[in-house]
């Protein structure tokens, strides 16, 4: 019942939101925060839940009885630390819209929230059809929000996103329709249900196709090589609230998925696939860490690192041990804060001076002393400081990768390297260096304001919790893995006797 | 007491964070306080752990702060350990650290980012003892990335200057290419043995591994790979010259007396894996050899001085990777601290010069400042004699024992012995070429301010003076830790080997006399003949590695980058569009609206239709 409650409370947060635009402009956003503040309380109660089975809570109702469709929810360690990342970052995107967005304020913070219900449903849905609903809810509100407050090349970015995030969530929509087929054909009945599907046998070309489905779907939305190009269009034209959210949240749901449903639903398949994957993952490392380093807009810069970063992710979870997936979700964890932070700097940046050009930048130290030591501080987590969350994540995907494809591993690591050079680029062209600004512009940059300093220290604070004692996050996730593993490594074990 | 050792990284970083968190606000008398004083209480609980740990008698002790992580197999945590050899390590650190921290309160005190300087230098202080406090490889990761960012941040101190920012950058991104070859050294040894506890590492490899196996031949090359970045040795070294566009008290702190040497301490610390592989540890003494080498050369030709005591650090580091390579452990070690004493003391030395003659680097510049710097001239006289080894000083025992490790090996030890007599034969020349450029002969009338030394620049040279006089002296209790490794045999060398080594860097300041002292010999005359010139001009440009790595790697990466700036692949999607699009203005043209058009277009499917369903 409580992550009914946890949907419905955004749900009809944004319709409240929407309706108190009437009123005042401004009280929607008071709404909205409150809305999603009240979330993430409701979530912290669950971090104290006992484990039922599998699920720290679940939740069942009859929906479409003919097709096997039901309405089911349940939350584990995995999905309770993504959700919890969901409302934080939600709060936090809030705050970064709190004075950009001026027009169509209801309107705006009911997509915004509608957004964030379609990701709790994501990370919360277990039967496939409610999970493709809700992978659906939160795309257009998304949409929207790119296409009605993003910048100057808006209705371009927003539909390369509807295009590429619509196609890939086709194949994935075929292939969940196909499973429910072959759970008939198998078991004589309809079921969507997670642990249904999980017995459903799919080994085979059939298997192979139908894993390639989920995986098309998830690793567009992750970004991966090559289907990442949507990504930077949507960052560096989306409103820097819509930036937190497709960076920090949207983007996990491919890596959530690929963990959840795509090796779990087709071990087999997957591992006859992992070393494609792995090598696209470290494609992605590598290859997006020196397109980023060729790029001018500041915006595109960090969305390219994005789709580096996401490689360990991939790279990680293809591994399939406890250290490689453990990395996995740090890294999705702290990319979520770093890259969400690194996003509203690049967004107040714009804000101040008009233009996400770096060519125009630079010198920015002594203008906005403040912003320039966050924006150090989020560079230096970005490129994997030990003491801060990313490199827990980083390290620990490349020492499980390492067990499983040294070469690759090998390779992909190289990006720690590219990570430092197109980091540090950045503090050198923006806040290094001299003034170079309009002259009359010196000294009337304006340095972060408390509101700003208060969210960017919340997530400061949380990236050195994840480097310093992962162990709270660790410990969150260890026994959903271990439920994967064995399970999985049982499988490996009877296909090497057969 | 013991237990208490998780305070000496915890009060530099208390510092860092005080200063960090106030901003800019505190008067510079409290960010001169916090900033040295956390060093200072630093030094005091490590000497007094020092002294209590060296009477217990005990090999060593750990104490366990948290678990940082714990997966599967994979627990590394938050644990300290201290034996002989962390002990000297973190005596060093926090020492010489406290000096220079006190000798930049005075340094440093017309720059406006006073408190940004003390709160980089504290934190590098603590990130520098974590790593030599580890007990894990994963805890000594933290430290070796740590020290690297706050170099960069320090090298790019002065960060209006985009010369700075780039020597910054060069710095991180190549000691990170050495990182990364030391990241995946830790996935290998980790993969291979399960853990990457230091002592429990050591103990694995030496029971699963034979000696010479590829494992461990491919960890050591990893780990090396490391220790050349951080300790800037042939190939990895291009970055540390450049690294002198810090203020200087960081060039005496980080980029002579401790971060550089953190290779050395790398090597040292793992020399069981070494001793495995007996290839990579050769390696690492002709790497150590062809390095000082090469600096020894370059350092003869620099006008800077700070880019002359650069390359002599590379230089003398190179000695000691030649003790490590010829298993001379504690020789090296021994020397690493020696060198701390006596480089701090130039580098500071330098700083008094360059202050007192407003930024002037250029030592043709300088000329016969004796008089007018004597505190500078002394430190600069006894650095290097320290440095040149000249009989009893530091240098001289350390530089000592680890040539007598190189004869005392079998094969081509004799040859790494005469490297290395070459080497200081070098040291001598450039080490007192700088002497008597810069404190004798003809005084350059454009400067002739007073030294600037006040008793807080001038009390640590002092210090300073009298270790690198008689550190020779000290013990360092490191036999425990090295014992099963080390050749104890006394190796008896002749009578004639001693005084060749005693001979040779006597020579060397002989040689620089002539050119430069008593100006018998003209350099000028030598630069007369054009291989002369031109041997000049490719030594002093290091060899020109500088230009090579920069068409091999710079150049290629930015073309690439740039090219590419509109990502290829998305351009593909593009391409999808296009056809699209041209698909549809073709369709849409047939739209034309004349029927005779449709009527024929009718028929030609018709027939064309009705081929295929005769043909198939």
């Amino acid at each position: 019942m409580i992550i009914v409650l946890l949907i419905s409370i955004l749900f009809f947060g944004g319709v409240l939101a929407w309706l108190a635009e009437i009123i005042d402009p401004r009280l929607p956003r008071l709404v909205a925060l409150l809305a999603v503040i009240l979330d993430f309380l409701v979530m912290l109660t669950l971090l104290g839940a006992d484990a039922d089975g599998a699920w720290l809570v679940s939740f069942t109702a009859d929906w479409i009885a003919r097709f096997g469709i039901t309405i089911y929810f349940a939350v584990d360690g995995l999905s309770l630390l993504l959700i919890l990342l969901t409302a934080f970052l939600g709060v936090i995107a809030v705050g970064s819209a709190w004075t950009e967005i001026t027009e169509r304020t209801g309107f705006f913070y009911f997509n915004l929230l509608w957004t964030l219900a379609g990701v709790v449903g994501v990370f919360t849905a277990l039967d496939l059809f409610l999970f493709f609903f809700f992978w659906e809810v939160m795309l257009i509100p998304m949409y929207f929000i790119i296409a009605i407050w993003g910048h100057e090349n808006k209705q371009y970015a927003a539909m390369k996103f509807f295009i590429f995030t619509q196609v890939s969530g086709l194949l994935m929509l075929i292939a969940i329709l196909v499973m429910a087929y072959l759970h008939y054909s198998q078991f004589g009945a309809f079921s969507f249900r997670y642990e249904d599907l999980l017995n459903v046998e799919t080994s085979g070309a059939l298997g192979y196709w139908l894993m390639l489905g989920f995986f098309v779907g998830f690793a567009t939305k992750l970004p991966s090589v090559p289907f990442h190009s949507w990504l930077p269009d949507a960052h560096s034209q989306a409103p820097t609230a819509g930036s937190v959210i497709l960076a920090g949240i949207l983007l996990k749901t491919g890596a959530y998925g690929l963990i959840r449903f795509t090796v779990p639903l087709f071990p087999e398949a997957a591992m006859e696939f992992a070393p494609i994957a792995m090598t696209l993952a470290a494609i992605s490392i590598v290859y997006c860490a020196k397109v980023a380093f060729g790029q001018d807009d500041l915006k595109r810069l960090i969305a390219y690192t994005s789709v580096s970063h996401m490689g360990f992710v991939t790279l990680g979870v293809f591994a399939w041990n406890e250290q490689a997936l453990q990395g996995a979700i740090m890294t999705m964890l702290a990319h979520g804060l770093s890259a969400a932070a690194l996003f509203m700097l690049a967004g107040g940046l714009q804000h101040r001076i008009h233009t996400r050009s770096m060519a125009a930048m630079g010198g920015f130290w002594a203008q906005v002393p403040r912003m320039s030591v966050v924006a150090l501080f989020f560079s230096i987590a970005a490129l994997g400081m030990p003491g801060l969350g990313n490199f827990v994540g980083e390290f620990l995907a490349l020492l499980g990768a390492f067990q499983a494809n040294i070469t690759l591993t090998t390779i992909s690591a190289l990006g720690l390297v590219l990570a430092s050079v197109y980091s540090l680029w950045v503090i050198q062209k923006v806040f290094h260096g001299a003034f170079t600004g309009d002259s009359d512009q010196q000294g009337q940059l304006l340095d972060l304001d408390r509101r700003e300093m208060c969210y960017f220290i919340l997530m400061m604070l949380g990236l050195i919790w994840m480097g310093l004692y992962p162990q709270s996050f660790l410990a969150l996730s260890e026994p959903v893995l271990d439920g994967l593993l064995s399970s999985s490594s049982e499988l490996f074990a009877a296909l090497g006797r057969g | 007491m013991l237990d208490l050792i998780w305070l000496l990284p915890t009060f530099p970083l208390l510092g860092f964070l005080i200063l960090v968190l106030s901003s800019g606000q505190l008067s510079k008398k409290v960010v001169a306080l916090v900033g040295a004083g956390s060093i200072g209480l630093s030094f005091l609980v490590a000497a007094l752990i020092a002294v209590e740990f060296l009477n217990s008698g005990a090999e060593f002790y750990s104490m366990t702060a948290w678990t940082w992580m714990s997966v599967g197999q994979f627990t590394p945590g938050f644990t300290f350990y201290l034996d002989g050899l962390s002990l000297v390590m973190m005596l060093i650190i926090t020492g010489v650290g406290f000096l220079i921290h006190l000798y930049s309160t005075g340094f440093m005190i017309d720059d406006p980012s006073y408190s940004r300087f003390f709160s980089y230098m504290n934190l590098f202080v603590a990130s520098m003892l974590m790593l030599v406090l580890a007990d894990n490889l994963v805890l000594l990761y933290l430290g070796w990335e740590g020290v690297g960012l706050c170099s960069y941040l320090l090298i790019g101190f002065w960060y209006d200057n985009p010369a700075n920012g780039a020597a910054a950058r060069k710095a991180f991104v190549v000691t990170r290419v050495g990182d990364t070859s030391m990241a995946l050294g830790l996935f290998l040894l980790f993969a291979q043995l399960g853990t990457l506890n230091i002592q429990d590492l050591m103990g694995a490899a030496e029971a699963n591994w034979t000696s010479g196996s590829g494992v461990a031949v491919a960890a050591a090359l990893l780990l090396l790979g490391g220790a050349v970045g951080k300790s800037a040795q042939l190939p990895l070294q291009t970055w540390l010259p450049d690294a002198m566009a810090g203020p200087t008290p960081i060039s005496a702190l980080i980029h002579a007396a401790t971060m550089v040497t953190a290779g050395v301490y790398l090597i040292a610390r793992t020399h069981i894996l070494f001793e495995l592989a007996p290839t990579v540890q050769l390696l690492v003494a002709w790497i150590g050899l062809a390095t000082l080498l090469m600096a020894g050369f370059t350092a003869m030709t620099q006008h800077d001085i700070k880019r002359i005591l650069a390359y002599s650090t590379i230089s003398q580091i190179g000695y000691m990777f030649l003790g490590l390579g010829v298993g001379a452990w504690s020789a090296s070690v021994f020397h690493l601290m020696t060198h701390a004493f006596f480089k701090a003391l130039l580098f500071l030395g330098a700083g008094t010069v360059i202050l007192s003659l407003h930024h002037e680097h250029d030592i043709f510049k300088m000329g016969g400042k004796r008089k007018q710097l004597p505190v500078a001239f002394y430190s600069f006289l006894i650095g290097s004699l320290a440095l040149a080894a000249f009989p009893f000083t530091s240098g001289f025992f350390s530089k000592d024992e680890i040539l007598l490790g190189a004869l005392a090996l079998e094969g081509p030890g004799t040859w790494l012995w005469l490297g290395g007599v070459v080497g200081a034969f070098f040291t001598g020349i450039y080490s007192f070429r700088l002497v008597f450029v810069v404190f004798f002969g003809e005084s350059q009338a454009h400067h002739d301010d007073k030294e600037v030394a006040g008793w807080n620049m001038a009390g640590p040279l002092f210090i300073l003076m009298v270790l690198s006089l008689l550190g020779g002296f000290i013990h360092i209790p490191v036999e425990s830790v090295f014992n099963h490794g080390e050749a104890h045999e006394e190796h008896h060398v002749s009578g004639l080997i001693h005084g060749i080594m005693i001979a040779v860097p006597l020579l060397g300041i002989l040689v620089a006399y002539l050119f430069y002292g008593g100006r018998q010999l003209s350099a000028d005359k030598l630069m007369a003949n054009p291989l002369a010139a031109a041997l000049h001009k490719f030594w002093f440009s290091h060899w020109g590695m500088d230009a090579l790595y920069n068409t091999l790697f710079v150049r290629p990466f930015v073309y690439l980058a740039k090219l590419n700036r509109l990502d290829i692949i998305d351009q593909c999607y593009g391409l999808v569009v296009t056809l699209s699009r041209a698909g549809h203005g073709l369709l849409a043209k047939l739209q034309n609206g004349m029927l005779g058009w449709y009527a024929a277009s009718l028929i030609f499917g018709l027939v064309l239709l009705m081929t295929l369903g005769v043909l198939l």
